[in-house]
């Protein structure tokens, strides 16, 4: 893919990890703020509240989608400043090096979204 | 001889324009890579779920004390700030709130300055979100 293509991309992935990753900072630290606003949070770091969330299939697709957007955001962004400081003959290494990594992570993030959205809040 | 632009990691700091924009794109960076790293350790740390309760609970006893609470606020700060800051390069690069395009006649107001409300307006939702975060934190 062409590299303003790729770029659009990462500045969509911001986009939408503004609202998804707000989300997501709001519901696991700010329970007190949360209230305030109506929505009460019991502990949610606790074993129970965390598989309870697992199983839900709206947190396991908001999961998927942060765990895809956070990943190419972020890969793609150490891939441009690494290429801004690497010499051009390396600039190829360094990409298959950030996809492998972007790869083993997302699979492995998304085997453990699955693997305790299966376990059914256990 | 041709100027060499490719300054590196330097042009972060010794790029010309040390203007506000020039921090806030220092910080962008520097809280871009730091939030990379913390995703790449909340993976794993958030992965010992599946192994059970017993697990969980030690890893989280492990990231409990005083300084992984701070670390946490710090994360949280970083996120906000990179999430609106990020905001305020998207509308500009859409080309909004960044003036209309007129004749330079002296004396004019130079591109920069007109992109300045947004970015005051912008940093004062941070310093409100961080705000919140402190109190949420710390004292609540």
């Amino acid at each position: 893919m062409r590299e303003s293509r790729l770029w659009f991309l990462f500045v969509l992935a911001g986009a939408c990890m503004i609202v998804l990753l707000g989300a997501h900072l709001f519901v696991m630290h700010l329970e007190t703020f949360m209230g305030y606003l109506g929505i009460t949070i019991h502990e949610p770091l606790a074993y129970a509240e965390v598989m309870a969330r697992a199983k839900s299939v709206s947190w396991l697709v908001i999961y998927m989608a942060l765990l895809i957007l956070a990943l190419y955001h972020g890969l793609y962004g150490v891939r441009s400043v690494l290429l801004e400081t690497i010499n051009m003959k390396h600039h190829s290494t360094v990409t298959a090096v950030i996809v492998i990594v972007g790869l083993i992570a997302a699979v492995f993030g998304s085997y453990i979204v699955i693997q305790s959205y299966m376990m059914g809040g256990l | 001889m041709r100027y060499n632009n490719r300054l590196g990691a330097k042009g972060w700091v010794i790029g010309g324009n040390y203007s506000i924009e020039r921090y806030l794109y220092i910080l962008h960076r520097v809280s871009g890579l730091a939030l990379i790293f913390y995703l790449m350790c909340h993976l794993i740390l958030t992965s010992f779920r599946i192994a059970g309760a017993p697990t969980w609970e030690a890893a989280m006893a492990f990231v409990s004390g005083p300084f992984f609470k701070v670390g946490e606020f710090l994360v949280m700060c970083a996120g906000v700030y990179h999430a609106i800051n990020g905001l305020r390069l998207i509308i500009i690069e859409l080309g909004y709130c960044i003036g209309k395009p007129e004749r330079q006649e002296y004396p004019y107001t130079p591109s920069i300055k007109k992109q300045r409300p947004l970015m005051y307006l912008l940093m004062l939702v941070v310093a409100a979100l961080v705000a919140v975060s402190v109190v949420d934190f710390f004292i609540m």
